[in-house]
């Protein structure tokens, strides 16, 4: 295994092994770089990954548990408290261990609505300063090289792609059958979900096995394309990278002339480390990524790095979601196999015709594990506890059908990540504090795809059918925007090419990226833009216009 | 039911968990890993059963209330997964600071007890009937939501955890708990598989 001094100045340090860092270290070894991985997690392997519900739910090995603790509020008036509601991904892979493994491409619309439909006034609703038709061969890429499984063309909606799935669709389940005849009934289009997860053998890896243990789950046997087993691997193989686990940078330093010298960590025994490198790249999602910056003070950016503009943080956006759920006649047994196998894309842009902005993606699911259900997933009117409780425990928990709204979520100068002032972590770092509150819209689009949801369990047949009401988000895993990508300098933190405006030897390169939520399915699109950026620091990095700190 | 729902549906959407309470989340991983190891222990030695943190006196009390959560009728319930034992298990490893809901919530149970049947003795005396009638009575206390969290949890966790018993819970609501399945997977995928078959 290659080894690196701390003294040695490394061509790059990557901060984060999820599946941007995965990707940039992969692709940055390839043409030849040296490369450093700075993982906060622990580096597990299919051995070490659990059939066992009970630990998912607390599983600190696979996320961020009470050691990173995260406050919420959801204005800056109010004092934020300790929330369970955002944790990400921790381990080597990030959050690709544990995620569900669906994996949609954004729609060309999603790259400039506030062009096709205009401002939203108050908001921070914008273009992506890169278009589809350029990231169109990084998705190929994507779904080549990690491995999904998909129909391409199968949605109407889907925006025009250079190559089919490198792999079957997975095999429908029972939700995916009553989604397609629910989405007959009512003229929608139901289309098989694209999955980072191998239908079948690829690639020396083998095929799912259907044993449910997805979304909260490591997979024990490598079929979900998860940047550990798809790009780890072979950067590991390189001989050129370093990949040290359960190491916590905790600044970025920068020489008097404001170029990023390396990269400041706590190891696995708390030691301080310095790594050299002649350039950082970020990759450590939406809370991560921004709550790095703004650790790393200096004289010359008092505000944080990359933050002249006090842009970093801002624009937050968790996603937001909607369900409504059924109960079936005969039994869906939908704690097998992956998550889900059918969605519509029908209400997936925003209708100016609806009076707001909003759209999404809904798909079809079940009950997965049994102890989520029988403590707080069962239908409203069963009784808590007793004989009738167990009848309902005994009949309904593989009857039960779940359709699951993705919505946009507006990009608000509001929602922001920031530092707390006064709750630390287990290494004495300011918290990541989070305040979010939806805008209206939000909550307009939630009341729609609530309707279209109820709709679609109806036309499924169910017996009985129900829906939370709407509500506003007080948690979610999926973190984008906070460190915005755009074209002036002004309003964004890094450029088209995820360089930082402020930092000519620093990336950013993953979910805080994002301009806009698209419809919620991060994923992706993340790693797309991940196989873009290396193109272009491999370029800079080979001109020498990546200018490292003394002149190295 | 519980206001938890909305907030466990959300957190479905966040890929992390579906419903247990967040005071259950917060369990630490090295903890739990041990409760496991101490639990799949328990589970070889030769005397299944044994008691870590209750008396036996106790112990009867809390698994008549279990029992009354999840009850026996034609089909096993709480006292035949052993979730008493997942319990005892869970105090004695990673649920360590839970102790103090159980030893002063007995106190509780017993003077509702007392008080609605003065010349019953112990709710593990009572009839089913007057269980349930003590257990309505405390039902919004935090000894009867934290025993009833504890019991749904060792029914269905992994039967390693001393609960779940010869998985009687998985069985209950129809968990395979193989790990390794093929399609079809549930009646409605099955039935659009036979017609695709006959339409050829």
């Amino acid at each position: 295994m290659t080894k690196f001094s701390p003294n040695t100045q490394v061509d790059f340090v990557v901060v984060g092994s999820g599946v941007s860092g995965g990707i940039m270290a992969k692709e940055l070894t390839a043409a030849g770089f040296q490369v450093v991985i700075l993982e906060q997690g622990d580096y597990l392997r299919e051995k070490d990954f659990e059939y066992d519900q009970l630990k998912r739910t607390s599983h600190s090995s696979l996320l961020s548990d009470e050691a990173n603790p995260v406050t919420f509020r959801q204005t800056d008036q109010e004092k934020a408290t300790l929330s369970n509601g955002f944790r990400y991904g921790r381990c080597v892979g990030g959050g690709t261990v544990h995620y569900s493994g669906s994996s949609w491409r954004h729609h060309e619309s999603d790259f400039h609505e506030r062009s096709l439909l205009g401002p939203v006034s108050g908001t921070g609703f914008d273009d992506w300063p890169v278009t589809y038709a350029e990231l169109e061969p990084y998705y190929t890429k994507v779904e080549w090289e990690i491995g999904y499984s998909g129909l391409g063309g199968a949605s109407p909606f889907e925006s025009p792609r250079s190559k089919p799935y490198p792999l079957p669709p997975m095999p429908n389940k029972s939700s995916g059958v009553l989604m397609e005849r629910a989405a007959k009934k009512l003229g929608y289009h139901a289309v098989p979900v694209p999955v980072a997860m191998l239908s079948q053998a690829y690639r020396g890896r083998s095929a799912c096995i259907h044993c449910g243990y997805c979304s909260g789950f490591g997979c024990k046997v490598g079929a979900k394309s998860s940047a550990l087993v798809s790009v780890i691997p072979i950067v590991e193989r390189s001989n050129k990278c370093e990949l040290r686990p359960n190491s916590f940078v905790r600044e970025i330093s920068v020489d008097s002339a404001g170029r990023v010298t390396g990269a400041v960590y706590f190891d696995a025994n708390r030691k301080e480390v310095f790594q050299k490198a002649k350039a950082v790249i970020v990759c450590g999602n939406g809370l991560g990524s921004p709550r790095l910056l703004l650790m790393s003070k200096s004289s010359r950016f008092p505000d944080g790095l990359a933050n002249s503009n006090g842009v970093v943080g801002k624009y937050f956006l968790p996603g937001c979601g909607v369900s409504a759920h059924g109960m079936m006649d005969h039994e869906l047994n939908e704690y097998k196999s992956v998550t889900t196998t059918r969605a519509i894309e029908d209400f997936y842009n925003s209708d100016p015709k609806r009076g707001y902005y909003g759209g999404g993606r809904i798909d079809a699911r079940g009950n997965s594990t049994p102890i989520g259900f029988a403590l707080g997933g069962m239908s409203p009117d069963t009784p808590t506890w007793g004989a009738e409780y167990k009848k309902a425990l005994r009949n309904d928990f593989d009857r039960y059908l779940t359709m699951q709204g993705f919505l946009t979520c507006l990009p608000l100068e509001t929602n922001n990540v920031t530092l707390d002032p006064d709750v630390k972590d287990a290494w004495g770092l300011p918290a990541i504090r989070v305040t979010y509150k939806d805008h209206p819209d939000d909550m307009k689009n939630k009341a729609f795809f609530r309707e279209r949801a109820l709709e679609l369990i109806e036309a499924a047949g169910a017996v009985k059918k129900w829906a939370d009401p709407v509500s506003e988000e007080r948690a979610m895993g999926h973190t984008m925007g906070g460190c915005r990508m755009g074209n002036d300098p002004k309003t964004s933190v890094v450029d088209k090419f995820h360089r930082a405006h402020d930092v000519p030897n620093l990336y950013v390169v993953d979910g805080s990226s994002f301009v806009t939520s698209a419809r919620n399915h991060p994923t992706c699109t993340i790693s797309a833009l991940a196989y873009r950026a290396a193109d272009n620091i491999i370029k800079n990095a080979k001109n020498g216009s990546i200018k490292s700190p003394t002149g190295a | 039911m519980p206001k938890k729902q909305g907030a466990s549906r959300r957190s479905f959407l966040a890929g992390s968990a579906t419903g247990l309470s967040s005071a259950w989340l917060v369990s630490q991983w090295p903890a739990i890993l041990a409760a496991q190891e101490h639990a799949q222990k328990v589970a070889r030695s030769s005397k299944p059963g044994k008691l870590g943190f209750f008396s036996a006196e106790q112990a009867a009390e809390v698994e008549s209330v279990a029992a009354q959560i999840v009850p026996t009728d034609d089909t096993p319930g709480a006292r035949e997964a052993g979730c008493l034992y997942f319990i005892d298990s869970a105090l004695t490893t990673f649920d360590v600071k839970k102790q103090s809901v159980y030893t002063q919530g007995l106190k509780v149970l017993q003077a509702k007890t007392a008080e609605l049947f003065p010349s019953g003795g112990k709710f593990s005396a009572l009839t089913p009937a007057q269980q349930i009638q003590v257990l309505k009575a405390i039902e919004k206390t935090p000894f009867f939501t934290q025993v009833r969290v504890h019991t749904i949890t060792g029914l269905l966790a992994n039967p390693e955890y001393g609960g779940n018993q010869g998985k009687v819970g998985w069985n209950l609501i129809g968990f395979e708990g193989k790990f390794n399945y093929a399609p079809p997977f549930g009646y409605y995928d099955g039935e659009s598989n036979k017609l695709t078959a006959k339409r050829g």
